[in-house]
């Protein structure tokens, strides 16, 4: 097969190429160019986009032995994936970028140039394992590090994409690919796992929304209202940046009544409203999601589990398939979820697919 | 590889010449500082001296007036800042520089640091549809106020897509009101005729590595009545404006090399230039809306700089270069990512136009049946990448 191999310029990358050059497939390196202005974004983060990211794959791919080009994808970028974070947040929601980036970039945009170019596939340092079921379709599971799995930013792959997908580290654990990576010479098998979103230079979310959104954030500040009570407790610079289920960073200055600790339980954009309240009433145990995603055949009904963020955990639930979308019902609650989240369907360890969250209806108080 | 490599990038930098290696070899093993004052010390500074003079002698300029650097970079660099600061010191109105808008980076760059950093107001003065100045532009901008201009710089011949510039009118103008002049000519030494004393210009740019010399060495030839503040201070090694151990082994094969190149360079262009319009017809034969950009006829003659129409230029490089065919974007790829040309930009081309180009640039290793390999090639791997950009 001839690979396509995304290195981001972290060990993850690096190691799933090599692996799929050693696999015996004609392999050809490429590192994604995401931001017009390289420097600002993070460097030893996510690690898509800074020139010492670059020259980390490029470096890689010397040592494996293939090709290396780079991509420029940051209009692509920008359009796609970081407008509609801007968008979201400005809307009240909490998106995900990196699975947009994952449905858009990564799985879309550079997979149909490779495709157009005469590759078979992409590859790329996920961790999350893929085989053929008994339908002859692709099935994505779960990877066997549970604590590296990466298939919930995954979960918005169709069946398409992922007939042309290789995950080479989804049966590894991080430390197997960090010891492997070492004795292969790669220099990064010593950097720091990415963590944060690759585009917010100093991890700042609300501060970076607040400087890009300017005149398009939905407001400038409002009121921190007491949900029980009603009583507003302090005031904020714009409900930008706010998350459902965030605690630190309110500054409200005095206790509850109480003497438990506030959440974020609802950010209304118009009015400018955060309501807060006790970690209780975060309590949610029905979703309602748009925006559907199917790795391979749509169910009807579906008894397994979702996970409602990246690692996150798992939550027993059942879900019904409508028109317009889908509905989850939790068995056991959830808290602190936030509409814009990613919805991702489990069936053991078997992705079935995925939607956005548009409503997360709080147990009745 | 199992192809051998089809090199089609001269431009970006070309094979050693047999005769620079055996100079250069000849006295790597050499002891002895060129400064210093025993006997092995004077055997060094004699084969600089010598390929002070050989290179003199090639492009016609004093020895005296050959001044050796890192490369062309550090030349361009030293020719800009230290003509800019010698000239304002001497008038501080004087700080107005002339350039165009399709300098390589060597200039452009060391331009706007002077225009952020050192109060230099900086005019680059903008090009025909073929890369060619706009002469009367550059009359006019002096003209304006011929007392504030420090300097002019005008490219021999430009990197990307070939144009030869119009040294001559440049220095008509300029000579009318003693503004000294530079010019890159780094693309132009070998591939063209050049004539330091004959230009009139003031300080002209080359390097080692593009005429089958080494990398790591160039020289900036400036006559001696033109003041340069040093760049780079320590033992004043090079008339006082370049400090640095002298590099024996280095220059000796960059003298061996200007030496050759210039000495073929007729026959030279003639053999590449035919090897050129060969692969332009048929390449254009091959994909019919491919054309040819900057002056089809005043250009470098390895230079074929062709635009594909749909495609976008670094998937068309990738297919060519899993073909062993070696090309370039032309496009600065600073930071690791790609823009669009700023030359082709300036051009008028739109910045759609700026992304789908390559260019070939042959030279003096260069064959029948490299021309023959892109041409079997570039109509199916056009085809592709134009699938992949749709």
């Amino acid at each position: 097969m001839r690979v396509l191999a995304a290195m981001s310029g972290g060990v993850d990358s690096a190691v799933a190429a090599a692996r799929a050059a050693e696999a015996g497939h004609d392999v050809t390196g490429i590192h994604l160019a995401l931001s017009r202005n390289p420097q600002s974004y993070r460097s030893g983060a996510r690690g898509c986009c800074t020139i010492e990211d670059s020259n980390d794959a490029r470096r890689a791919a010397d040592v494996i032995g293939i090709p290396f080009y780079v991509w420029d994808l940051s209009d692509r970028f920008h359009e796609d994936v970081v407008e509609d974070f801007m968008d979201e947040y400005a809307a009240g929601r909490t998106p995900n970028p990196c699975l947009r980036c994952n449905e858009k970039i990564k799985f879309a945009a550079v997979l149909d140039r490779a495709l157009a170019l005469g590759f078979d596939a992409v590859a790329t340092g996920h961790y999350a394992q893929l085989r053929t079921g008994p339908d002859g379709l692709i099935e994505m599971h779960r990877a066997v590090d549970h604590g590296k799995d990466q298939s919930y930013v995954l979960g918005v792959l169709d069946q398409q994409q992922l007939a042309h997908s290789v995950f080479p580290l989804g049966d590894s654990t991080k430390d197997d690919v960090r010891r492997e990576a070492a004795a292969r010479g790669l220099l990064v098998a010593d950097k720091p796992d990415s963590h944060d979103i690759c585009f917010v230079a100093d991890g700042d979310n609300a501060g970076w929304l607040r400087e890009k959104l300017g005149d398009r954030a939905p407001n400038h500040g409002g009121d921190i209202v007491d949900e029980t009570t009603g009583e507003v407790l302090g005031q904020h610079e714009g409900t930008v940046g706010f998350t459902i289920g965030q605690r630190k960073g309110l500054r409200i200055g005095r206790p509850a009544p109480d003497g438990k600790p506030r959440f974020v339980l609802d950010i209304e954009p118009v009015s400018g409203t955060v309501t807060v309240g006790p970690r209780e009433r975060l309590a949610v145990e029905r979703l309602r999601g748009i925006r559907p995603r199917w790795c391979g055949t749509v169910p009807e009904r579906l008894e397994g589990t979702v996970q409602l963020r990246a690692h996150g955990h798992e939550h027993r639930a059942v879900t019904t398939v409508t028109d317009d979308g889908v509905e989850i019902e939790l068995l056991d609650p959830a808290y602190g979820i936030a509409p814009g989240q990613a919805a991702v369907l489990y069936d053991g360890s078997r992705v079935v697919g995925s939607a956005t969250i548009a409503v997360a209806e709080r147990v009745p108080a | 590889m199992t192809s051998p490599t089809v090199y089609l990038d001269h431009a970006a930098t070309t094979p050693m010449v047999p005769a620079a290696v055996e100079a250069m070899t000849a006295h790597l093993l050499d002891v002895g500082n060129p400064s210093s004052l025993h006997a092995s010390g004077r055997h060094a500074r004699r084969i600089v001296e010598e390929s002070r003079e050989t290179i003199a002698q090639a492009l016609n300029c004093r020895p005296g007036e050959v001044v050796f650097t890192s490369g062309g970079t550090e030349a361009d660099n030293l020719a800009l800042k230290g003509i800019y600061w010698s000239r304002r010191s001497g008038d501080h109105r004087r700080t107005r520089i002339l350039s165009t808008s399709i300098e390589h980076h060597a200039v452009l760059d060391p331009l706007h640091w002077l225009a952020a950093e050192e109060g230099a107001e900086v005019e680059l003065l903008p090009v025909d549809g073929q890369a060619r100045l706009d002469v009367d532009a550059l009359r006019a901008a002096v003209e304006r106020d011929p007392g504030s201009v420090a300097l002019i710089s005008v490219m021999w011949a430009n990197n990307e897509v070939g144009t030869i510039e119009p040294i001559d009118e440049v220095v008509a103008i300029a000579a009318a009101h003693g503004i000294p002049v530079h010019t890159d000519a780094v693309q132009a030494v070998g591939a063209v005729p050049v004539d330091f004393a004959k230009s009139g210009v003031d300080a002209l740019t080359l390097t080692g590595h593009k005429v089958g010399g080494p990398y790591g060495v160039g020289a900036l030839i400036v006559r001696r009545e033109v003041q340069v503040t040093a760049l780079v201070h320590g033992g004043g090694q090079e008339r006082d404006i370049r400090s640095g151990t002298i590099d024996t082994p280095a220059i000796a094969g960059f003298a061996a090399a200007v030496e050759l190149a210039v000495k073929h360079q007729p026959e030279h262009a003639t053999r590449v230039s035919a090897l050129r319009d060969d692969l332009v017809r048929r390449v254009i034969e091959a994909v019919p809306d491919a054309h040819l950009h900057g002056d089809p006829d005043h250009r470098l003659p390895g230079n074929a700089h062709l635009g594909f129409p749909g495609c976008e230029g670094d998937s068309l490089l990738m297919l060519l270069d899993a073909r062993g065919i070696e090309c370039s974007t032309g496009s600065a790829c600073s930071a690791g990512v790609p823009q669009p040309s700023h030359v082709l930009l300036a051009m008028g081309c739109a910045d759609e136009a700026a992304r789908h180009s390559l260019r070939f640039s042959l030279g003096h290793t260069s064959t029948q049946a490299d021309v023959d390999a892109l041409v079997e090639a570039i109509g199916p791997c056009v085809e592709r990448a134009r699938a992949a950009h749709a």
